[in-house]
């Protein structure tokens, strides 16, 4: 059964104790970081570091406004980046994690540039380098468990449950308080739907979500031309062939040196 | 027919500057090995591809391109006056497929596992099929090239062999095969970013667009590499094979054009080039610098063209224009404010070196074995 997760981003209160329990759940080291002008800390996503929280300054209603966008992978139903995979280093589990095979990758990073949402992190310092996200805990949610992050949340920020409960309950909150939200549940179309979804009190575009992501699954771009190699083949073939037949008919072997 | 070829021994200045380049490369790709790409690139989580894909791989790919085409108009639509640049075109094929696989090597992050899409197949990614055309293609123009290199070392039997038309034709036809597919598909691969590449750029008819520019880039690289030649090895110019390159690199450019503006036309993106920022400025010099006025000049100067000097510029422009296509493409998709991406030291080194390792060996290559011939030489 597919699993998914809303995310409210307006029951977050900015903790990141996500964050701490993302990184002692999958052993990721700290990295010293600096003041760089807003809370967001880490500021970036790394190989490190699999989720954060972003703080955002915006306005509602003339009034500013803080609001904390708990970015990390959003496991697409259908994954750019595990179409480009040249190797199939990365798949899409029972669950719905799109899990990453080190054994398998060899460094093209083809993932990384793949990403809608920018995802997939490097570990550039190394000699034999992981591509590094969120997994989605999927060794607990297979044992029953929910992802570590949705675990420490003192708000509930986050709702883990069968994907289709999940969309019905964002359906829900959203239709319930329509003054409240805004009517888009972003994830649930977007790039072809993920199974992380957010739904928000602020337009997704103030938040820096990428906005400009169509509404189908990406690998389709890429499944149309790779599905009309074999036509191609053929009728390129037997095109030439013909056309070499007819351009040299009647051209002996000495006369074409 | 054999007058060109005689053995050089002593390296020109020039040789010793290659090798110096290529000693560097060297002791700069075994940094890169043992320091992994952090140490050794400016690449960054925000910039993953730089550089070396860049112009080692896509440039280098379409550049390449020639290799296919004048093999196909002299086996396969039997224009004879190209066969005497065919085993140039096709000496600088394999040297530049086998030198854009090196900088993929090098540029990979586990080059070790460089096997593993062999072994380990996805055949969802663009990425998979690049891989296999690449490596295929490799192979046939590795055939291709036994020929004049059989010849050179006096094995004229099986040179002859591998000169018959059994033997070339279908490899011909493969070699078109191999490069519409892989050629078209490098433009594939930016398929999966319509939110994150310009729609100037970004279509789906972004395969074709890479496969036509690569015509008309290789065709272009063709006539460069001939002069070139001329001037180096110290013999005339075939005016004649000079103007049909420009003719097929002007037609080539004029499909491209219309195509391209066709497409962004019909999409009702033509606005986008006067759209705030870089890329709409980028696009117009694209298209109408690179693409547009070199096309003219070249169909103007095609039928009269008194020397080959006339020619360089246009075709010269022909190259930036595929180079600028390219790199704009690398840079627009990866593009996020603030950040900034300067080639290290060590990833100029690494560019200059497999450009200067095929120079090199081209000409060390076209020196020994005989290139510029077209036919088997006199037992």
């Amino acid at each position: 059964m597919q699993k998914g997760v809303l995310i409210d981003i307006t029951r977050c209160i900015g903790c990141r104790g996500c964050q701490v329990a993302c990184k002692e759940w999958n052993e990721r080291s700290a990295r010293k970081t600096s003041f760089k002008g807003d809370f967001t800390n880490p500021a970036k996503l790394s190989s490190d570091c699999y989720t954060h929280i972003r703080f955002v300054e915006t306005e509602k209603k003339g009034q500013p406004v803080w609001t904390f966008v708990k970015d990390q992978c959003l496991h697409c139903k259908n994954a750019a980046c595990l179409s480009a995979c040249p190797v199939a280093a990365l798949t899409k589990s029972a669950q719905g994690a799109v899990m990453y095979s080190f054994d398998k990758c060899i460094g093209c990073r083809y993932c990384m540039v793949a990403c809608p949402f920018d995802i997939p992190k490097y570990e550039w310092e190394s000699t034999h380098p992981w591509m590094q996200k969120c997994s989605f805990c999927v060794e607990r949610i297979e044992d029953n468990m929910e992802p570590a992050c949705i675990k420490i949340c003192p708000t509930e920020t986050m709702y883990f449950d069968d994907y289709d409960k999940v969309v019905a309950e964002a359906e829900k909150r959203v239709a319930k308080q329509p003054d409240k939200y805004v009517s888009h549940i972003y994830g649930q179309n977007e790039a072809g739907g993920t199974n992380w979804i957010y739904i928000s009190d602020i337009p997704f575009n103030k938040l820096g979500f990428n906005t400009a992501v169509p509404d189908y699954a990406l690998p389709d771009f890429t499944w149309n031309v790779l599905s009309s190699i074999p036509g191609k083949v053929i009728g390129i073939a037997a095109f030439l062939s013909v056309v070499a037949y007819l351009r040299t008919r009647g051209v002996r072997e000495e006369d074409n040196s | 027919m054999t007058s060109q070829q005689v053995k050089y021994t002593k390296m020109s200045t020039g040789a010793w500057l290659l090798l110096l380049l290529i000693i560097i490369f060297a002791a700069a790709a075994v940094y890169r090995f043992m320091n992994g790409l952090g140490a050794a690139t400016n690449l960054s989580d925000e910039i993953p591809w730089g550089l070396w894909i860049g112009i080692d791989v896509l440039v280098g790919v379409a550049l390449a391109a020639g290799g296919f085409a004048i093999t196909a108009a002299v086996h396969i639509f039997n224009l004879k006056k190209y066969k005497l640049i065919a085993r140039a075109a096709v000496l600088t094929a394999f040297i530049g497929y086998l030198f854009v696989s090196i900088g993929l090597v090098i540029d990979l992050g586990k080059p070790l596992t460089m096997w593993h899409p062999l072994i380990m197949w996805n055949h969802h990614s663009i990425m998979f099929e690049v891989v296999w055309c690449v490596v295929i293609y490799t192979a046939v123009l590795a055939l291709e090239f036994a020929a004049p290199f059989f010849e050179g070392i006096g094995a004229g039997n099986t040179a002859a062999v591998l000169s018959s038309r059994k033997i070339v034709v279908p490899l011909a036809i493969a070699a078109v095969i191999l490069s519409f597919l892989h050629q078209s598909s490098l433009g594939a691969l930016f398929l999966l970013m319509p939110a994150k590449l310009n729609h100037l750029w970004w279509t789906t008819m972004l395969p074709y667009n890479f496969f036509i520019s690569a015509v008309a880039a290789g065709l272009a690289m063709v006539s460069c590499e001939y002069i070139a030649a001329s001037a180096v090895f110290k013999h005339k110019c075939d005016l004649d094979i000079l103007r049909g390159l420009a003719k097929g690199t002007a037609v080539a450019l004029l499909v491209y054009f219309v195509v391209r503006m066709g497409d962004v036309a019909v999409k009702g993106n033509l606005s986008l080039m006067f759209a705030q920022g870089a890329a709409g400025k980028l696009f117009m010099v694209e298209m109408f610098v690179l693409v547009l006025l070199p096309m003219i000049i070249l169909f103007k100067n095609c039928a009269s063209a008194e020397n080959a000097v006339s020619l360089i510029f246009p075709q010269v422009l022909v190259l930036l224009g595929v180079i600028m296509n390219r790199l704009d493409i690398l840079f627009l998709v990866q593009y996020q404010d603030g950040i900034s991406y300067r080639p290290s030291f060590i990833e100029w080194l690494i560019t200059a070196g497999i450009i200067a390792c095929i120079i090199f060996f081209y000409r060390a290559a076209s020196m020994n074995l005989p290139v510029s011939s077209s036919s088997t030489p006199e037992m």
